[in-house]
């Protein structure tokens, strides 16, 4: 029974593997090879599909805005939930709890349901079309969650740190920008981490939120499958381009995602 | 019940080990009689608790055997064995009463749900857990804990030997006490072999008939205490037991007596053996060591009153020798001199007693 | 858990995060609940309905059906993703090197934006391209996503297990690597079987993870749109269509705004009760 111990690990991760393996490997064949005949592996390699990525504006710049608006947003979200986790760890004031309760309802707020009503909001404000659009769109449930996650972390912190410092006479922002924020790194990756994998997945606000300009790489190529008849080289060649900046971000913070979670409050 | 005996045993946590430094265990030979009380003393990392799993099933030793009444049990898993391990942290089943706790082994081994009962009540009422029998104990206090895993030691009838891992960690400083007074006492009453782990002398020397004292994975010296305190067989059991530990001071051989500078000091025996040895010490406890009117000139450097007695810490060349005075005598301030006690005066060559 | 001292001043700490959360979730929730009390013929001319909107979505079998196919998707993928996730934990390596290769490639779906899963499902599902869809009707099954609702059903649910089976794993693994050694020891010198480990140990130290697990897959499968959306297109027919796929054919396809929008806070309100009642129910014994 011990011995096979691994089986279960491994028949997992191939049956993750699969779809990904025939995405990629479709990316490396011809259309008429997809539509003519089943095989295995590409028969006709061909690089074609990542040349017309590569040197197509429509397409690369899809990159550039998905990534432009996930930074954005991961920044403005951990940046935010800083020191408000702080103060959800370290104070009881009036309407905390409360008030962390509403944060976390809008964690549950389906991304349909305020479709629309962004798109109404942002246009009113000029910020249609822009990054800054679905950068702060995605705040909606980036924030509670970076405030949640944060908030397990600095509550691993002894309070006594705070008050070593105050008494050695930091000011409050020197001691927090000096000393706490070091302290709780990991907890900071790990924030980023889930804003950045949240934001960079969503694409129903995203594709709602712009049109041409800030337009993300998921929705160009939702377009171009759905215009262009079956590309499907292309559409698997640009779906394999998006899974690598996860998989660098996963690389980054693989020793903390696990305890991340776990120090997460309830 | 049983004799517990280590042949020979070694243990490396690499797995092919080659260096000396691979060992945690070198070469342990060692047996317990049955139903006594032992105490395994040693600093963090002398290799304490990976014997302690060696003896309980957790880790097999790389090299050599163990018996339990001259059965080789080496190869028997942790549950056949029938032993009972209390860990440094209190282990509860969160979910369980304190009741279910205690009757975790027992249900475990098929035991009738009468004959549960009735154990599962006396040992709670030698613990004073009957009144929490039927709370969780996930609310219990760290020391209500540390009692609960000691029951589920002490519940089954056969248990050959009841072991414990620096039991007392976190446990408060006034508690600690009462349960190692506690510990005594279910030993007196049950009588089965108890091997106590720790690092801290006191809890050793106040649990145990027998100390083992390890370091390095070697174990210098098995003992009583007194054993221990008067006769070190290591400058290492020396120095770690002891508050302050004992003086070392080098010195050489002179007609079968050793010497300091010129000034003979009568030892515990005449070492009738010219020893060729790297390092040859006097190892002499504070306690033993008094002012008189001749003997070993010092500098006195400084004084560390305490209240019952006075630590005087003194100098004589580049050797720095502590002294133990009690209150009231007096310590002299113009070229003091000190002597030893020859009794208690030993001489280790390179850290082994010479005799 | 830290001793908090009262201290009104941290509101001026989390100003940010609540000026933020607000901008973005009350006024288009203000919106919505404007639209749902509303009708219009566009032109910005609004007259007042009342709860016409609200009575005649939950009277509507269009939005009764939507919610029944999105209770079962939901509890479907609950009962296999939280059992399989937590199963593939227990048997993951706790140390070496096969630890951070686990778990990035598990985490690796984690990471796809959806509706690349969407697309790289449906190329892998397909009966006539897809590695998958020759498969299965290579060993004899008739397999169509496209045409059986069953098939697309099953598609839809081996996707999202596909999806989201690593985070319950991922959590599940944390809880797991939480617990000391010492527990082990003491498991196997009190005599206890696989079983009794598994549910005095493993699983009471699981339990606060596995409850943001359970609530987070809950919540998210509850939202599900991009995914089935771009699979199945909420077909064959209306058999895959889940309350956020219905409610953005109401909204952005009819521009059914009223109905929308009462749908919406209808939808909201269920989710949050759900979430609730989860918590709750969960919560319960630590109680105690």
């Amino acid at each position: 029974m011990k011995g096979f111990k691994w089986l279960t690990p491994t028949l997992y991760i191939l049956f993750l593997m699969l779809p990904i393996y025939w995405l990629i490997s479709m990316s490396f064949k011809t259309t008429n090879e997809i539509l003519g005949h089943f095989s295995l592996w590409p028969q006709e390699f061909t690089l074609d599909n990542y040349v017309k990525i590569f040197t197509d504006p429509t397409w690369y710049n899809g990159y550039f805005n998905s990534i432009t608006y996930v930074v954005i947003n991961t920044l403005i979200s951990v940046s935010v939930a800083l020191p408000a986790a702080y103060a959800f760890s370290r104070y009881r004031f009036l309407g905390d709890k409360h008030l962390f309760f509403w944060l976390l309802t809008n964690r549950m707020a389906p991304a349909a349901v305020f479709a629309l009503p962004f798109f109404q909001l942002y246009s009113a404000v000029g910020l249609f079309d822009t990054p800054w659009a679905v950068a702060l769109a995605h705040c909606l449930f980036n924030i509670p969650l970076a405030v949640w996650i944060l908030e397990g972390f600095m509550s691993g912190v002894p309070k006594e740190l705070d008050e070593t410092a105050f008494v050695d006479g930091y000011s409050f922002w020197r001691f927090f920008t000096k000393i706490f924020l070091p302290t709780i790194a990991a907890g900071i990756g790990v924030a980023m981490f889930f804003c950045f994998m949240f934001s960079w997945v969503e694409l129903l606000l995203a594709k709602t939120l712009t049109s041409v300009a800030a337009k993300p790489i998921a929705a160009t190529m939702t377009r171009t499958a759905s215009t262009a008849g079956y590309e499907l080289g292309l559409l698997a060649a640009a779906g394999t381009l998006t899974i690598i900046p996860g998989a660098i971000v996963i690389w980054f913070v693989r020793n903390n995602i696990a305890k991340g979670f776990a120090l997460g409050r309830v | 019940m049983a004799k517990i005996t280590l042949d020979q045993v070694r243990h490396s946590y690499a797995q092919n080990p080659d260096d000396d430094l691979d060992w945690a265990l070198k070469e342990v030979d060692v047996t317990w009689s049955d139903g006594g009380a032992y105490a395994l003393l040693g600093p963090s990392g002398c290799g304490k608790t990976t014997l302690l799993n060696i003896i309980s099933g957790l880790l097999r030793p790389s090299r050599g055997r163990v018996l339990f009444d001259d059965r080789d049990i080496t190869d028997i898993p942790s549950d056949k064995r029938h032993i009972a391990q209390v860990f440094q942290f209190p282990v509860v089943y969160d979910t369980m009463t304190v009741f279910d706790n205690l009757a975790f082994p027992l249900r475990n081994r098929d035991v009738p749900q009468a004959q549960v009962d009735a154990r599962v009540h006396e040992i709670a009422k030698m613990l004073d857990l009957e009144e929490s029998l039927h709370n969780r104990a996930s609310h219990l206090t760290a020391d209500g804990k540390q009692k609960i895993s000691l029951g589920r030691g002490l519940v089954r009838s056969d248990v050959n030997v009841i072991m414990f891992d620096e039991p007392l960690t976190v446990i408060d400083p006034h508690l600690k006490w009462l349960l190692r007074s506690k510990l005594k006492e279910l030993h007196q009453q049950i009588g089965s072999t108890m091997i106590y782990v720790t690092h801290d002398q006191t809890e050793a020397l106040t649990f145990a008939d027998k100390v083992m004292v390890m370091h390095d994975g070697m174990v210098m010296q098995i003992g009583t205490p007194v054993e221990l305190f008067e006769k070190p067989k290591h400058t290492f059991v020396g120095h770690f037991i002891g508050s302050p530990g004992m003086n070392l001071l080098p010195c050489v051989i002179e007609n079968g007596y050793p010497s300091i500078d010129g000034h003979q000091i009568i030892s515990a025996q005449k070492l009738d053996i010219p020893e060729v040895a790297k390092r040859v010490e006097i190892g002499i406890r504070p306690e033993f060591v008094s002012f008189t009117p001749n003997g070993l000139p010092v500098e006195i450097v400084k004084i560390n009153d305490i209240g019952q007695y006075r630590i005087v810490e003194t100098r004589h060349k580049n050797t720095t020798i502590k002294i133990i005075v009690a209150e009231g005598l007096h310590i002299p301030t113009a070229d003091p001199k000190i002597s030893f006690d020859p009794a208690y005066t030993h001489v280790y060559a390179d850290g082994y007693i010479l005799t | 858990m830290i001793d908090k001292t009262t201290n009104q001043k941290a509101w001026f700490l989390v100003a940010p995060v609540v000026v933020l959360v607000a901008f973005n979730a009350l006024i288009p929730l203000m919106t919505v609940v404007n639209y749902s009390v509303q009708e219009t013929f566009g032109d910005n001319i609004f007259f007042w309905e009342g709860v016409k909107w609200f009575e005649q979505v939950l009277h509507s079998e269009r939005f009764h059906d939507s919610l029944l196919r999105q209770l079962s998707f939901t509890s479907i993928i609950l009962l296999i993703e939280v059992p399989l996730g937590v199963a593939v934990a227990l048997s993951m390596p706790k140390k070496g090197p096969w630890v951070s290769v686990c778990l990035v490639l598990m985490a690796l779906p984690l990471l796809i934006p959806w509706n690349v899963v969407g697309a790289m499902w449906n190329i892998f599902a397909l009966p006539d391209i897809g590695l998958l869809g020759r498969m299965i009707n290579g060993i004899g099954f008739d397999y169509n996503f496209t045409q059986q609702p069953t098939a697309a059903w099953f598609t839809v649910i081996l996707m999202d297990v596909w999806h989201w089976t690593s985070l319950v794993t991922l959590l599940a693994y944390a809880g797991l690597c939480s617990i000391p050694d010492a527990y082990y020891q003491a498991a196997r010198i009190d005599g206890a079987s696989s079983w009794s480990v598994f549910r005095y140990i493993q699983l009471p130290k699981m339990k606060r993870v596995l409850t943001i697990a359970i609530l987070l897959r809950f919540m998210d499968s509850f939202m599900i749109y991009t995914e089935p959306f771009v699979l199945t297109g909420g077909g064959p027919g209306n058999s895959t269509t889940f309350l956020s796929i219905d409610l953005v054919k109401i909204a952005l396809g009819q521009f059914d705004l009223g109905p929308a929008a009462a749908m919406s806070l209808i939808y909201f309100l269920i989710i949050l009760l759900l979430s609730w009642v989860f918590y709750t129910l969960m919560m319960r014994n630590e109680e105690q």
